[in-house]
């Protein structure tokens, strides 16, 4: 909570302000049963017509006055929730920013979204509602208390021992029920789940015969639900009888000291009808209150969500500058030594021991089974995670001990993904590089093989994207997302699996325009397709975050079990050769 | 019949529906009925005595104690009785509410057992679980809760009417004739800030659509050094947003003030009114004290019962889509036959089969397979391939022919017979929320960890659960596991028990080809001696398939083993060779 309070600063005054009317409008709603006394004891009692729609003009005013206040309170209330909101949500969104990919692995998308949309806006909600009314209800009690005081001091008494018993009352209540209440979702949400599986299994289900299992644990969540549903439902409703029980018998007790007060003289008929109203009022702005904190508990909560994002502070620290780029112009572009990676919260390491060096302006294929360890390697690279031993060079140099800027601008990545955003194709490819001319962008779309998609579009780069891209396919998705790293001209090059969308034939082309490329740009290929490798200049194989064999095609169909296992399974005519030219007969 | 009659006459039916529905619990409807009667006249009679009390205490030396000990006396015995009947009340309600809930669902899933799966297939997940979840829920509130608050509204105004009547019919009118001033005032409030509100979920919606982007993609965000516009971005948006929700908060935050204002003015009149009219004896100091609470009060329960009313018609409607999915046609009766020691030998006699009526998939569908053969099925999508599947395992029936196992009709054997014969492994893998223990054993709950582990072991699963934090007791969630190791997961699922028939499904657009590798080693070793009906992919299971069944647009158009069709020089042969170039390039 104390994390998001900062954000109200910038509110300091809305946030006095409102309270303070709130208060006004309450001043106004406390005189009423005074000056309705006043026509009981002195209008009435005397017969005094003027002085009585004299007390009704006051009434009236009191009225309008309590009106002009209120709404100057909530404007202000308004203003400062809506505001602080605001800048709550720029700060969660300026935060996720700055995490690192660990982070975000660990929190989720999912989270991350709710936390920035219904989270923070029941942080609005909380704070607009207590800006409001938490200060009216207990100005109300206890200015209810101060004003029988005035009266009468005996019958203020009554007030004084009343209050605490009934705030005592309701809090218990409500303490005794919200965590119950949490429970209860925690059930509900198993029942829904069951439901959700029912539906989804339905064909397992059925092929099992397991229809009466399903059942059963169905009917075992759904009980428990009712069974904690009638318990808090008890405990929840005894709120209401019990406060009504108690305000009245303090009434009662209240009307019998008035009565000795009023027969021993000090206080009149119309001060009784005051009290009477004073403790009508509490009870209304209790049950007020009692709810009021609910939602504030429940905002709180959210809060506390919310807090808990930007308290998540990123695993990974840049340098500022590069220390002086170091010109150990070596002929290495990326090189790898000893490298192990595992996974926050994970055991087996993700990759164990890899070294290897990749040559500038080579190309680097990288093969093997799912969760080999192919993308996490060329994460790796592009520092999107540290590794755990080893050290990881580009151009010599620890990738470390690199900007986060100079990475990025030296790295070209197109991940496995496809994802694409709302906007003209253009908007797209400058994330690329955002002072990319048109011609660039051409150009970078020739190589990726997508200049003819474009061509073919209505206003070409002006064309508009939908959200995530989904008025493209997915092969057309997938150039895209190459071209964009393309524009960037980067050293470094990755293509994580990014071509599985594309035909035999366009992918060929992809290879050859990319080799083309020629310079100094060095490109790692990840892929499942021992053809779309086959002709890099190195190979790694990994098999289960191991290196299983680096080398050439040639090299590795010789050597490498594991590389031929997967040479072979994609090209069966092949092995018949292996074999028939070796003599060895290889596994399938 | 006009539109609008066979609206309400649906509703009506609904209602009734409705009330079958809870007709077990009509005595405690009745007693809630009554409950809330006697807690609004107690309620409402407590200020009335509260005046009289009050009347008792006139002046000095004029305070009548013994009257006013029995009007409070009085006072003491209705709210004690009130708290109480309110208690008991809430508790009833309670208990009907979450009971109905509880039956309703509790038919639904029993329901949802018995349906076609053509019905199941042809309604969303989401959709479904919304009437059984949250529909129920507000069927629940809006009908009981509704019902009883709709009732203790009207009471509680026929009541507060008659005692305000009694005490002064003139103020009474006043306060009648003053009242919907306030509805007007909230509604023209309401009115003019829904603009705002409009204004606000516009700008909402395109702030969370650049959220999800952004946020989704964050690693392409940081990949590209994007986050600084991103940021910029977000900050337009956020701003716009700031100013259209300031705007309708505030507007919409102006009805209580508003109404307030309004029964202020009204409580000033009547005050007036009744200050004029007690010296001539019309009222007494404690019946103006009641007027005056009384015209308080008197706007709660219209806004009650409105209120109340929006969420019945709410209520009926859910209740219709309730009513809808639990009054599904089911699947026909299952047969009691069983199958004993199954063979294998499957016979398709002239099937037909359609899922729309005037659409026909599969025609003429004839095929015979000896006990222990494999049967390749290959075809285009679209082709009938899951269709086949459908109809072998009966999750939908044929419109005409017979399909037969060890020569018994599958319509005249139980569908648990039927379907416990197969093996089935779906492309399309289902992981419950359990552990992986629970997730293997669904087709032979009392396994023990040595049949388990050895199951897994046959089918590669074992490599990845072992290595998970705790093996066999792992909690696995919808998303724990990756593509290819939920397809191992469904493999040993089957492995387990071994079926003496397998359906397989071959999964080969997430795996990669070392572990459909491991799969198909998998998936060869479960069908050694079991009739098999393989949806294949692979050119290693068409070619060693006893049979391949080579489908277009819902029938079989070649049918032989792979060097007859090859030699045929048809569809196969055309197939086989652009699946060749396909992988060979």
């Amino acid at each position: 909570m104390r994390t998001l309070a900062k954000y109200l600063r910038d509110y300091k005054k809305e946030s006095i302000l409102a309270p303070f009317f709130k208060f006004l409008e309450v001043v106004f709603d406390l005189l009423v049963p005074i000056v309705i006394a006043q026509i009981i004891d002195v209008g009435i009692a005397c017969n005094d017509h003027g002085y009585i729609v004299q007390r009704f003009f006051i009434l009236i005013l009191m009225a309008a006055a309590g009106l002009a206040v209120s709404i100057t309170a909530q404007f202000f209330a308004a203003k400062a929730s809506v505001g602080f909101a605001a800048k709550v949500r720029q700060a969660v969104f300026d935060h996720i920013q700055k995490l690192s990919y660990t982070e975000l692995d660990t929190l989720g998308t999912d989270t991350l979204i709710t936390r920035l949309t219904d989270d923070v806006n029941q942080v609005q909600n909380g704070v607009n509602m207590g800006l409001r009314l938490l200060l009216r209800s207990p100005f109300i009690v206890l200015g209810s208390m101060v004003m029988a005081f005035t009266i009468n001091v005996r019958c203020a008494l009554i007030f004084v021992v009343a209050i605490p018993v009934l705030f005592l009352v309701v809090f218990v209540i409500m303490f005794l029920s919200i965590p119950l209440f949490k429970k209860v979702q925690g059930r509900l949400d198993t029942v829904t789940r069951l439901t959700r599986e029912n539906l989804t299994g339905v064909r397992v289900i059925r092929a099992f015969c397991r229809e009466e299992d399903a059942v059963s644990e169905f009917d075992q969540s759904n009980l428990a639900l009712t069974k904690l549903n009638e318990f808090v439902g008890k405990i929840s409703a005894l709120l209401n009888p019990a406060t009504y029980v108690l305000i009245n018998i303090a009434t009662v007790i209240l009307i019998q000291t008035a009565g000795i007060q009023v027969n021993l003289g000090n206080m009149q008929q119309g001060e009784v009808v005051a009290l009477y109203n004073y403790m009508a009022q509490m009870i209304v702005e209790l049950i007020k209150l009692a709810s009021l904190i609910i939602t504030l508990n429940k905002s709180m909560a959210c809060a506390d969500r919310v807090a808990g994002i930007l308290k998540v502070n990123s695993t990974m620290n840049y340098p500022e500058n590069t220390s002086a780029v170091s010109k150990v112009q070596d002929n290495c572009a990326v090189a790898f030594d000893h490298v192990t990676f595992s996974y926050k919260e994970t055991g087996a390491p993700s990759l164990s021991d890899i070294t290897f060096s990749a040559k500038k302006g080579s190309t680097i294929g990288i093969i093997g089974g799912t969760g080999s360890g192919k993308s996490t390697l060329v994460d790796l690279i592009a520092r999107f995670y540290d590794a755990n031993e080893g050290t990881v060079t580009l151009d010599g140099q620890n990738v470390k001990d690199y900007s986060r800027k100079e990475l990025r601008e030296k790295i070209g990545v197109v991940p496995q993904k496809a994802a694409l955003f709302q906007g003209t194709i253009r908007d797209n490819l400058s994330w690329g590089r955002e002072d990319a001319t048109d011609a660039e962008m051409w150009e970078a779309l020739t190589t990726a093989q997508a200049r003819e998609i474009v061509e073919k579009k209505d206003g070409q780069l002006n064309f508009r994207l939908e959200q995530n891209g989904r008025n493209l396919s997915g092969g057309q998705r997938q150039r895209l997302t190459i071209a964009r790293a393309l524009v960037k001209k980067p050293e470094i090059l990755i293509l994580d699996d990014s071509a599985s969308a594309l035909d035999f034939a366009t992918d060929a082309a992809l290879r050859k325009s990319l080799h083309q490329l020629g310079g100094n740009t060095t490109t790692f290929l990840v892929s499942q397709r021992a053809a779309s490798i086959r002709q890099a200049d190195l190979i790694l194989v990994l098999d289960d975050g191991q290196l299983a064999g680096k080398g050439t095609h040639q090299e590795l169909v010789n050597s490498c079990e594991t590389y031929r296992e997967i040479f072979f399974s994609q090209f069966p005519e092949e092995r018949i050769k292996y074999e028939k030219t070796t003599g060895k007969e290889v596994l399938a | 019949m006009s539109k609008k009659d066979i609206t309400s006459k649906n509703s009506m039916a609904t209602f009734l529906k409705v009330l079958r529905f809870i007709g077990k619990y009509r005595f405690l409807l009745v007693l809630s009925i009554i409950l809330a009667a006697v807690t609004v006249i107690l309620q409402l009679y407590v200020p009335v005595l509260f005046g009289y009390a009050i009347d008792e205490v006139a002046a000095t030396h004029e305070v009548n104690f013994s009257r006013m000990w029995f009007y409070l006396s009085r006072i003491l015995v209705m709210i004690v009785l009130s708290g109480a009947a309110t208690w008991v009340m809430s508790i009833i309600n309670n208990r009907m509410t979450y009971r109905t809930v509880q039956d309703i669902r509790a038919k639904s899933i029993r329901h949802i057992q018995k349906l076609p799966l053509s019905y199941l297939d042809g309604h969303s997940t989401g959709d479904i679980i919304s009437r059984v979840i949250a529909d129920t829920d507000i069927l629940s509130d809006g009908m009981l809760l509704g019902f009883t608050q709709l009732f203790s509204g009207v009471i509680t105004i026929i009541g507060t009417l008659i005692f305000m009547f009694s005490k002064n019919v003139w103020i009474t009118l006043m306060v009648i004739v003053l009242t919907p001033v306030s509805f007007f005032v909230a509604k023209f409030i309401s009115s003019h800030s829904f603009q705002m509100f409009r204004a606000q979920s516009d700008a909402r919606g395109r702030q969370t659509a650049l959220i999800e982007e952004m946020i989704g993609n964050q690693k392409v965000v940081q990949a590209f050094g994007y986050e600084n516009r991103s940021s910029e971005r977000f900050a337009a948006i956020n701003e716009e947003l700031r100013d259209s929700s300031q705007k309708a908060v505030f507007y919409s935050s102006l009805t209580n003030p508003s109404t307030r204002c309004v029964n202020n003015i009204i409580y000033a009149g009547v005050a007036l009114a009744g200050a004029f009219l007690i010296p001539g004896g019309h009222l007494t100091v404690g019946g103006l004290s009641v007027l005056l609470a009384y015209a308080n009060q008197y706007m709660k329960p219209f806004n009650d019962i409105s209120s109340v009313i929006t969420e019945l018609q709410n209520a009926l409607a859910c209740a219709t889509r309730i009513f809808d999915l639990l009054e599904e046609q089911p699947e026909s009766t299952d047969p009691a036959g069983t199958l004993n020691d199954v063979k294998g030998a499957v016979d398709i006699r002239n099937v037909s089969f359609r899922y729309e009526e005037d659409k026909p998939l599969i025609e003429n569908f004839n095929l015979h397979t000896e006990p222990g053969r494999r049967i390749a099925i290959v075809g285009p999508t679209g082709c009938g391939k899951t269709t086949f599947i459908n109809l072998l395992m009966r999750f939908y029936d044929v419109n005409g022919g017979s399909i037969s196992v060890d020569g018994k009709p599958i319509t005249e054997v139980s569908r648990h017979a039927i379907r416990s014969s197969y093996g089935m492994v779906l492309q399309d893998t289902w992981i419950k929320q359990g552990t992986v223990r629970d997730n293997i054993c669904i087709g032979k709950p009392n396994a023990s960890d040595e049949e388990v582990i050895k199951a897994s072991k046959m089918s590669h699963s074992w490599e990845f659960i072992r290595r998970l934090p705790k093996g066999l007791d792992t909690v696995l969630y919808e998303d724990s596991l990756s593509q290819g190791q939920k397809q191992l997961l469904c493999i040993t699922r089957v492995m387990l028990c071994l079926p003496p028939m397998l359906i397989l499904d071959e999964a080969t657009s997430s795996i990669d080809t070392r572990t459909e590798m491991l799969i198909q080693e998998a998936f060869d070793r479960m069908m050694q001696g079991r009739t098999s009906f393989i949806v294949a992919h692979r050119l290693s299971t068409i070619r060693n398939a006893d049979e391949i069944i080579v489908m277009k647009d819902g029938s079989i158009i070649e049918q032989g083993s792979h060097d007859e069709l090859m030699a045929r020089g048809g569809f196969y042969n055309d197939l086989y060779n652009s699946q060749f170039v396909r992988v060979a390039e």
